[in-house]
């Protein structure tokens, strides 16, 4: 009988106002792939903390291979060989990929120095025996995100690792990017470690996981072999009832042009541009959809359009008027509804109310203010109670109840109605679903295809392909701040877009995808 | 059963305690006190004396010989209104997300410009201080509106620009008050009666205290900070800036001009602080030989207020209670500074309260852990 690697019984810890682990059991045999699966919230994160020694959990018991043990911080776990992969790469990016691996444990030679060329032997040697392809010598901020994720891989491995924990690992990757990842850890398990896979992906989790956990709202559900589960089950389990990822939407009917970027350059915050020479039109009627992996110039794109960064060079046209170099506010007049990225820090103050949230952009307007300056609390108060009932917004005192009291998915469909109540001409929707559960993804997604089948232009930015295959009528692939190509709904497909992402253009990315369909075995 | 209730009592008393800003305060003040009067019974004096000082100038009745005299309600007014002033500069700056240190400055400033008008301006009644008074709102506008201006043009960080001012403020007022003819080291000639902010009304209630017109101007002030804040564009888009500068940003909110307005009106109320003292306080022009300190108190004066209008108001009259309740104290062989130590307290505790919501959430977990082994 095979032992267990990891065994965590009744594990409980209590956050203020949440219970974010109920008596959470989470069993993982040696030598499997272990998939966790929840929504956002449902204490993934918060169980794996405990296990690398990040929190203490208020009760239970933690066994590593069959010895109870107390992990009361990271180098605990390292003791115990347990080593985390974090969702940020936590790196010097001047450092070298050894620097990196050795921080803190710097090997030394006889004279005191730090042997250096010790270390990247061995970094070279581990590499090569999990095929994960890395030069020692690079510097991390030369490299992609990928290969920074394998030096993050690296580093564990270096200190002896044999249970390793991913979270969210797939999260910052291109769909290539995510295959080499996936077959990492397969040579990682053939190698006889124990992996434990954090993910809300079920694709992945079919793909390499042997078994899987899942977790809702911090209680356990249970524990299942993949091979026997589909999808849909796995779904069912994670949210608590059925669920559809497609929506249904007519087909769309392109009008007249609304947004046109011409050949925009920006300069991101490093002060080199971010975007480069990047052209792009909205119609009337259409979800257009950025696809790119995080970083390759997308906020900096919305930025443009809005007016929060400066245009270098190149034009933005709303319908027929320039704004390129117009305020941040004509914009908002002119007709620019924009859900940003970050709802926390963009989208709303979270010390206001929900109702002064609901007015943030309009309070100048009647009736909200009259024409002496003087708020109308009433007008808004009504404003909000009818914005709570048509966008189903959960807000426990009604439109006084204060924003940062409310739900994720309550916050975001605030910001939405908000946008969505301006009647903007071109809605420009950032990462829309973002740590939000099932049942507010839906929603939300079904709100943004309302809009386009209204007439609105939407142009939707999202890290997560499958929104945009979702979603869009139009895909342009972004990479390094231009866009490498656009695809209509019906020619897109994840390996296309995907190959685009990385930078090859559409025309190559299709017979890519053909040479690869037929190279692939699975 | 008595100690589940027991503890629930506590737990609803610290929940209270943090959720309610304006509670806090009150809290904390008690605390304040409590200390205070433990130290006074440790240095061996009688803490009765303490309060029986403050109810002096809180009623005027001298308890110790049951005689009664407005004058001291009065002059607690008197020392109250550049507190609540310089207390609502701090707290509107607050309010917008800026931390004006340079209160002081922006008094010295307002002072300063009052002075001038007052020895120079028409000696005619009434219009004579109103333009006093509107020289000094003036010029502590420009003195906060430059600094707003640093900020939003060059992001120049306002705690370093006020404070610089203070300085220049304090040496150009010296020296251009010296210059005026027939100045000396310590003040200008008198002013013409048409300048002072004297009430002969306010004067005859308070049995001829220095109270002045100045009372009506800061309550009205107080109304301004209310309506502005709460209730207006302004006050939205400011409150706004202030909670949330990006958020603002991206509803159009032009954050920089919100800065600079908000500067400007922070720098006019405690120049309106300055010009009161100027007018009502003195008969002459002083050349300033150090720094009044009220601008410092006012970080103070709203830090207790919750940066509110009202709250403001409330905590400016309780600096300007201890402060007045001094010599009262003295001539009661109560050391005065306890009522500084009293000031101090109350500010470290209204600091503590985060401390006290970290205890709160420990014990969550621990009746939670509790609860669980029990069931």
């Amino acid at each position: 009988m095979p032992v267990n690697a990891i065994e965590m019984i009744d594990i409980t810890k209590i956050f203020p106002g949440v219970v974010a682990n109920d008596r959470v059991r989470f069993e993982v045999l040696d030598g499997e792939i272990h998939a966790l699966l929840g929504e956002n919230g449902a204490g993934k994160s918060t169980l794996m903390s405990i296990l690398f020694g990040l929190y203490e959990s208020d009760s239970g018991t933690i066994k590593i291979r069959g010895k109870e043990v107390r992990i009361r911080s990271p180098n605990d776990a390292t003791n115990l060989k347990i080593g985390m992969v974090h969702q940020h790469f936590k790196l010097v990016h001047n450092f070298t990929v050894t620097e990196n691996i050795i921080l803190g444990l710097e090997p030394r030679k006889g004279s005191g120095n730090v042997d250096l060329a010790g270390a990247e032997k061995r970094v070279a040697e581990l590499s090569a025996r999990y095929g994960l392809a890395v030069d020692p010598r690079d510097k991390i901020e030369n490299i992609t995100v990928g290969m920074q994720q394998r030096v993050e891989i690296l580093k564990i491995l270096y200190r002896d690792a044999d249970i390793l924990i991913f979270d969210e690992p797939t999260a910052v990757l291109t769909p290539q990017e995510i295959d080499e990842l996936l077959e990492i850890l397969r040579r990682l398990r053939s190698e006889g470690k124990t992996i434990v896979l954090i993910t809300h992906k079920l694709r992945e989790i079919k793909e390499v996981a042997d078994r899987c956990t899942v977790l809702r709202r911090g209680k356990y559900i249970g524990t299942v072999q993949v091979a026997n589960a589909t999808e849909s089950e796995l779904a069912e389990m994670m949210v608590g009832r059925t669920v559809s990822f497609r929506i249904d939407k007519k087909p769309c009917q392109p009008g007249e042009l609304v947004l046109k970027i011409d050949n925009l350059t920006v300069i991101g915050s490093k002060g080199v541009p971010s975007v480069r020479g990047l052209s792009l039109d909205v119609r009337a009627g259409e979800v257009v959809g950025v696809a790119g992996v995080d970083g390759n110039g997308q906020s900096e794109l919305i930025a443009a359009i809005a007016g929060l960064l400066p245009v270098k060079s190149g034009t933005i046209y709303l319908k027929d008027k320039n704004v390129t170099s117009s305020k941040i506010r004509d914009r908002i007049q002119a007709g620019i509804g924009l859900v940003p990225e970050d709802r926390h820090k963009h989208g709303l103050v979270l010390d206001f109310r929900l109702d002064e949230n609901l007015i943030l952009k309009s309070f100048r307007k009647s009736p909200y203010s009259n024409r002496w300056g003087f708020l109308d609390f009433d007008a808004t108060a009504r404003h909000a109670e009818d914005l709570i009932a048509q966008f189903d917004i959960r807000a426990g005192s009604g439109p006084a109840t204060p924003a940062k009291s409310m739900s994720g998915g309550n916050q975001q469909k605030a910001v939405i109605a908000r946008e969505i109540d301006l009647s903007p001409d071109l809605l420009v929707v950032a990462q829309p679903t973002r740590g939000l559960d099932v049942g507010a993804i839906e929603y939300i997604h079904r709100r943004i295809i309302e809009e386009r089948d209204k007439g609105r232009a939407v142009l939707l930015v999202s890290f997560e392909l499958d929104e945009i295959l979702n979603l869009c009528d139009r895909i342009a692939a972004v990479s390094k701040g231009s866009v490498v190509g656009v695809l209509t709904a019906e020619e897109a497909d994840e390996r296309k877009i995907g190959a685009m992402m990385a930078g090859v253009g559409a025309q190559r990315a299709g017979e890519q995808n053909n040479e690869e369909g037929g190279a692939h075995v699975r | 059963m008595s100690a589940r209730s027991s503890v629930s009592l506590q737990d609803r008393i610290l929940d209270k305690f943090t959720s309610s800003d304006a509670l806090v305060s009150v809290v904390v003040v008690i605390l304040g006190f409590l200390v205070g009067t433990i130290l006074v019974a440790v240095v061996g004096r009688d803490p009765g004396g303490m309060y029986s000082a403050i109810t002096q100038v809180l009623t005027g009745w001298d308890l110790r010989r049951g005689v009664w005299n407005a004058r001291y309600i009065g002059e607690w007014l008197v020392v109250s209104m550049p507190l609540i002033l310089c207390g609502l500069s701090m707290a509107f700056a607050a309010r917008t997300g800026l931390f004006n240190i340079g209160a002081e400055g922006q008094y010295i400033v307002g002072l300063t410009a009052a002075q001038f008008v007052a020895l120079y301006g028409p000696p005619i009644p009434v219009l004579h201080w109103v333009l006093a008074v509107l020289a000094a709102l003036l010029a502590g506008a420009v003195w906060g509106g430059i600094v707003g201006i640093l900020k939003a043009k060059y992001s120049v960080s306002e705690v370093v620009a006020t404070i610089m001012l203070n300085y220049v403020a304090f040496f150009s007022s010296r020296f251009l008050t010296m210059l005026i003819p027939g100045a000396n080291t310590y003040r200008t000639p008198n002013f013409p009666t048409t300048a002072l902010l004297d009430s002969p009304f306010l004067q005859s209630l308070t049995n001829g205290s220095r109270l002045n017109d100045g009372l009506w101007l800061t309550l009205l002030s107080v109304l301004f900070f209310w309506v502005v804040i709460g209730r207006t564009r302004l006050g939205f888009s400011l409150r706004a800036t202030g909670l949330n500068k990006e958020a603002a940003r991206y509803a159009g909110i032009n954050v920089n001009s919100g800065i600079t307005t908000a500067m400007a009106i922070s720098g006019a109320f405690a120049a309106l602080a300055g010009a009161i003292v100027a007018l009502g306080a003195f008969t002459y022009g002083r050349v300033l030989g150090g720094q009044d300190g009220y601008g410092f108190n006012g970080i103070a004066v709203a830090l207790v207020g919750n940066s509110t209008a009202w709250g403001t108001a409330l905590s400016g009259l309780l600096f300007g209670m201890l402060t007045s309740a001094q010599p009262l104290m003295q001539s009661r062989q109560i050391p005065k500074e306890i009522t500084s130590i009293i000031m101090g307290l109350v500010v470290v505790f209204i600091s503590l309260r985060g401390g006290v919501r970290m205890l709160l959430e420990w014990r969550m977990k621990e009746l939670a852990r509790k609860g669980r082994v029990s069931e």
